[in-house]
């Protein structure tokens, strides 16, 4: 899994029948503090997450053990928002 | 998923049976405002992108799960054509 932020949607109309009607979000890799780095890529939201929230993506085929992605052509999802995060016994993130 | 451009198409004619008819596009990954970046990749496309679209692509064993890609020797698929992004309440890309 990758800690991540999510920094915006994207919107579109043509898309594969298995992935209509799906929440797709841009999300930027973070370090252990919350601090964006590297390329941006999209995933499917599965916990209703929203722009700058802190989350933690899932990739490859474990991205597609959920109900709502099974059989689709998905290759990461949003699958939990961050609270906090403890590094080194300090508090490096609070929502 | 990653955001893409296509920027070309692939012609052959010798190639594995299963990929005869599927449309082989040239991409490369950009970032949320559409500039492209990095190396050239090439993907399945099963939505008639055209050049100049911006998509999203999906890679690895996903790309083997629409209907057009399913069990054949393939990666990377276009698995969405993007109209637009929103990216902190601008949009940095919309489709003309």
């Amino acid at each position: 899994m990758k800690i991540a932020r999510i920094v915006g949607t994207t919107i579109s109309t043509i898309e594969d029948e298995k992935v209509r009607d799906k929440k797709l979000l841009i999300c930027a890799e973070t370090d252990q503090k919350g601090k964006v780095f590297g390329k941006s890529y999209v995933a499917v939201d599965l916990v209703d997450a929203g722009e700058g929230d802190l989350v933690l993506t899932c990739h490859g085929s474990a991205a597609r053990q959920t109900h709502l992605t099974k059989d689709s052509p998905v290759d990461a999802v949003v699958m939990a928002v961050l609270d906090e995060l403890e590094v080194d016994g300090e508090i490096v993130f609070r929502m | 998923m990653l955001i893409a451009k296509v920027i070309g198409t692939t012609v052959s004619t010798i190639k594995d049976e299963t990929l005869k008819g599927c449309k082989l596009l040239i991409l490369r990954q950009t970032e949320v405002d559409g500039i492209p970046f990095g190396k050239p990749y090439v993907a399945v496309d099963t939505l008639d992108a055209g050049i100049g679209d911006l998509v999203l692509t999906a890679h690895g064993s996903s790309g083997r799960l629409t209907a057009i890609t399913k069990n054949k020797p393939v990666d990377a698929v276009i698995m969405a054509v993007i109209d637009h992004l929103a990216v902190n309440g601008d949009v940095p890309f919309k489709k003309e």
